[in-house]
């Protein structure tokens, strides 16, 4: 018990330290380098919490690829002048606002009701009949499948939204760099080594989802990341962004998800609820289209706006 | 002190910290790396809540463990979207800062094409 | 267990229309952002009869049933599952979200139709995929009972309107669209913190369940307080106002149409969701006042620097900071009434009416402003002598808005105006009274200061840049008629606008 809490306050305080750092550090590139250390710890303590699906998720999209997306931002913005920090009256009263707020925070934690009201016996009473062993799953896909659907439908948005910014007279391009890395360097080594074992990766963490930690978007995320390695590497050109392929790639997952909810209304209890017996398949065919849709969409999402044309 | 309540407090002061690196960075690629902390922490005071949620068998409450993975991928994209505005605005105007002091849109004739 | 919430979980018959007017703009942006280009207008067209039908039936079936619809997504029901509530207010939002975004869509097509045979362009496509998503995300707003539902319907009307701003694509939408982008986050996140407050002291995050089990506690002010400020940050009240003007002026004209009319009342809808039905009981007089405060100094501020702007899309935005201020008023005349029964007071049915009003004349303006733009090549107010005679209806339009926006009859802003008046009068609360007035005196500074202008003499370098066609000057006409049609409801508590309140407030009370 006592080796347990060491490891905890000591994750706790590096934590904290990296907290501070990235707030008042001066130069941006080392505060988002430290931030990414600091995903992988929050993982780390999500484990310690027993929620390892949010560790897989954290560690994958909060540290992985928002890590990568903020630093490619402070490579291009290097060099821009900083501006002026803010006044002190400023800081001091947000200061105390913030500590007003932590301390408020901190007060709810360490009072806890005396009688904690959880759903998780009711989340596992409801599981048998859907097939699924994972509670969390079936939170995602049968108790609060509208969440998700909305959420697919909001990632979908945050690509039409990076879409929408590029240049008019580079729309229909090809996102991402233009990379002349050599086909006898490392990264095109990496690049070779790295994506069938990310994909075996990604399906078994989709196909496991169902009964223990995983699923679609830790799997769509690892898909993403082996995407983006092969196209950075050059061994493949990214797709240009009006092809009929791409665009039916990101639509598939929510498509099929809302068609299989829409069919509720005819075969089972309406929307979104799924006949009887037919659950845990149904689900399945979901997630691995969510899976197919989350790395394309996460991918494009992350490479970013056109920046240059087809080469014809 | 039981490891929960410490993650929790831990998840207080990372709010605390995000929100005054957002509300005081000038920068906007420093809000957004606050903002992020500001996420990552409310996400870790609800995996508080899950946990303390642990009965029938689990480790903690999957509802609020499977609403934490929603808020990550919505958090992404959001920080997606202000990266690549920010990055645009910096290609645009050759400035990544959002200074207030013009006016804006009163500086240049706006026409509505 | 309460007795009261076994009837509210019961599914409506008619509740599949819920889920209806949800799934049917879902359908439509993963359509058109697979066809893509021409499409995506086709795809908007072809839904604005079944989406305004949708509405309406809703409207009808909570009307003539006097009650909430309910639906149970997936048969779940809350806390493990969600649900989907059409109440009074609910029915009525969703038919102006509908008839508004119709009207935009018919607008727009001037603007943003896609040419034949030509490759698929950027506007085009983005513009028509985002007003289906700021359907999908008002509608989801408005229906949503649960807490975190309404956090991610929140971040898809963030994220559908964001890049609204900036279409247009030069640095200053730019700059407005991440300023908002980074105030609208700050909401969402505050919100968020306070959900997670919420669901650890009370296990659920459905609203009807919440109204049983919240108990003024530390938590529950906390969480509470978060929220609003959330809320209040993403709704541009004062003081958190900054990013509005540029983001609203910014963005092209049916663009700023919706954000003004809609976008900037989701997150309204969810702070009245918030205190009268989540958590009824538990604001105290005085966070009341202070919200009716800022609503003040809202009114007061907007119309001030309306007044000082140069050109006609800033002082119609700093006119919708102003026109926020008059909704929450609801606050503290509603909230604080001293009978017992604050549903049937006045308030309730003024803010209301407020709302809708200011959405068809706000709209109306934007519109307005948006053809004298094409018209003019600009916007500067003080080159506009000589537009009334080129654009007569729309000047006409401008004004018949600005009734509204003044509270002068016959207009919706007019009955909206007297019932919050008579409400901070009978209640002793006459300083927002005060308030109003002066905000009417000085809307109407800058409206006819626009009219003025508009139908002074021409001045020697006045041209016209691109005619517009009178057909495009009627769709903004319509949605001003449609303010002033507001002005004929009767001066007094609607009953539409309480369905469902009565059911909240007993499960409140012990």
């Amino acid at each position: 018990m006592s080796m347990a809490n060491a490891f905890d306050v000591a994750l706790v305080a590096l934590l904290l330290a990296i907290a501070v750092w990235v707030v008042v550090a001066r130069a941006a590139f080392s505060a988002i380098v430290v931030f990414i250390a600091y995903g992988l710890l929050v993982a780390i303590a999500w484990v310690r919490l027993f929620a390892v699906d949010v560790a897989l998720t954290e560690a994958a999209i909060g540290s992985g690829l928002t890590g990568m997306l903020l630093l490619g931002a402070a490579a291009r913005l290097r060099g821009t002048t900083a501006s002026g920090r803010c006044g002190l009256t400023l800081r001091i009263v947000a200061a105390m606002f913030c500590a007003m707020i932590s301390l408020g925070l901190g007060a709810v934690i360490l009072t806890p009701p005396d009688v904690v009201v959880t759903l998780a016996p009711a989340a596992m009473a409801n599981l048998p009949p859907s097939g699924l062993g994972n509670p969390v799953a079936g939170v995602l896909f049968v108790y609060r499948a509208f969440d998700t659907l909305l959420e697919k439908v909001v990632l979908l948005l945050a690509l039409l939204g990076v879409w929408s910014l590029t240049p008019d007279r580079l729309w229909g391009g090809v996102p991402g760099p233009q990379v002349d890395a050599g086909p006898d360097g490392m990264l095109a080594f990496l690049a070779q080594l790295l994506p069938p074992l990310g994909i075996v990766v990604a399906v078994y963490m989709t196909w496991t989802g169902a009964d223990h930690p995983g699923g679609a978007f830790q799997g769509g995320t690892v898909l993403a990341a082996m995407w983006i390695v092969v196209i950075i590497a050059g061994l493949q050109n990214a797709p240009s962004i009006d092809q009929r392929l791409v665009r039916f790639l990101v639509v598939v997952g929510p498509a099929i998800f809302l068609g299989i909810g829409l069919a509720g209304f005819a075969l089972a209890d309406g929307f979104l609820s799924y006949p009887a017996g037919y659950a845990k398949p149904l689900i399945i065919v979901v997630e691995v289209a969510l899976t197919l849709s989350i790395g394309v969409t996460l991918g494009l999402v992350a490479l970013g706006t056109p920046q240059r044309m087809r080469r014809q | 002190m039981n490891a929960a309540t410490l993650f929790g407090i831990c998840g207080a002061a990372l709010a605390g910290l995000g929100l005054f690196g957002l509300i005081t960075n000038s920068e906007p690629l420093r809000k957004i790396l606050a903002f992020n902390l500001l996420g990552t922490g409310t996400f870790l005071i609800f995996g508080v809540v899950a946990r303390r949620g642990a009965a029938a068998g689990l480790g903690g409450d999957p509802v609020p463990q499977a609403l934490v993975i929603t808020g990550i991928v919505v958090a992404f994209s959001a920080t997606a979207m202000a990266v690549v505005l920010l990055l645009r605005l910096f290609e645009e105007s050759g400035k990544a800062t959002l200074d207030p002091n013009e006016a804006d849109g009163a500086s240049t004739a706006e026409d509505d094409s | 267990m309460m007795p009261g919430l076994a009837v509210l979980t019961d599914a409506s018959a008619d509740g599949f229309l819920l889920p209806l007017a949800i799934i049917l703009p879902v359908a439509g942006i993963l359509s058109a952002f697979v066809l893509g280009g021409r499409h995506a207008e086709r795809i908007v067209l072809l839904l604005l009869v079944p989406g305004l039908g949708v509405a309406a039936a809703v409207f009808v079936a909570v009307w003539r049933g006097g009650r909430s619809l309910v639906y149970l997504v997936g048969g779940w029901e809350p806390p493990l599952g969600i649900a989907l509530r059409a109440d009074g207010i609910s029915a009525a939002m969703m038919a102006t979200v509908a008839v508004v975004i119709c009207a935009t869509a018919l607008f727009a097509r001037g603007e943003f139709a896609q040419p034949h045979g030509r490759p698929e362009a950027r506007a085009p496509f983005v513009f028509w995929t985002l007003l289906l998503a700021i359907w999908t995300a008002l509608n989801t707003i408005v229906l949503g009972d649960d807490l975190f539902n309404l956090y991610v319907a929140l971040e898809l009307l963030t994220f559908a309107a964001v890049p609204l701003v900036s279409l247009k694509g030069n640095a200053a939408t730019l700059k407005a669209a991440l300023r908002y982008l980074l105030f609208a986050l700050f909401g969402s996140v505050l919100y968020l913190l306070g959900t997670v407050l919420i669901y650890s002291a009370y296990g659920t995050l459905d609203i009807v369940l919440l109204s049983g089990r919240v108990h003024p506690e530390p938590v529950a002010w906390i969480a509470a307080a978060l929220m609003t400020m959330g809320l209040l940050a993403k709704t541009a009240l004062f003081p958190l106002h900054l990013w509005l003007p540029p983001a609203h002026a910014g963005a092209p004209a049916p663009g700023s149409a919706v954000l003004s009319a809609l976008v900037v009342k989701g997150s309204f809808f969810l702070i009245v969701r918030l205190w009268f039905d989540a958590m009824p009981g538990l604001m105290d007089l005085a966070a009341a006042q202070m919200l009716g405060t800022l609503g003040s100094g809202a009114i007061l501020f907007g119309s001030i620097l309306a007044l000082r702007q140069q050109r006609l899309k800033l002082l119609i935005a700093y006119s919708t900071i102003a026109q926020i201020g008059y909704l929450f008023f609801i606050f503290p005349l509603a909230l604080g009434a001293a009978t017992s029964n604050p549903w049937s007071g006045f308030a309730w049915t003024g803010g209301w009416l407020q709302l809708f009003s200011h959405a068809f004349a706000k709209a109306a303006m934007f519109m307005a402003a948006g053809l004298i733009a094409e018209t003019l090549g600009h916007d500067r107010i003080a080159q506009f002598g000589g537009i009334g005679r080129v654009l007569p209806i729309t000047m006409f339009t401008f004004g018949l808005a600005g009734l509204s926006l003044m509270g002068v009859p016959p207009s919706g802003g007019f009955v909206a105006k007297v019932l919050l008046l008579r409400a901070s009068i009978m209640e002793g609360q006459w300083w927002w009274a005060a308030a109003m007035l002066v905000g009417g005196l000085l809307a109407g500074g800058y409206v006819f200061m626009v009219l003025g202008k508009a139908f002074s003499s021409a001045s020697a370098s006045f041209k016209i840049c691109a005619p517009v066609p009178r057909s495009r000057e009627v769709l903004p006409l319509a949605l001003a008629l449609c303010a002033v049609l507001l002005g004929f409801v009767p001066l007094q508590p609607s009953n539409l606008l309480q369905i469902g309140r009565t059911a909240a407030l007993t499960v409140a009370s012990p």
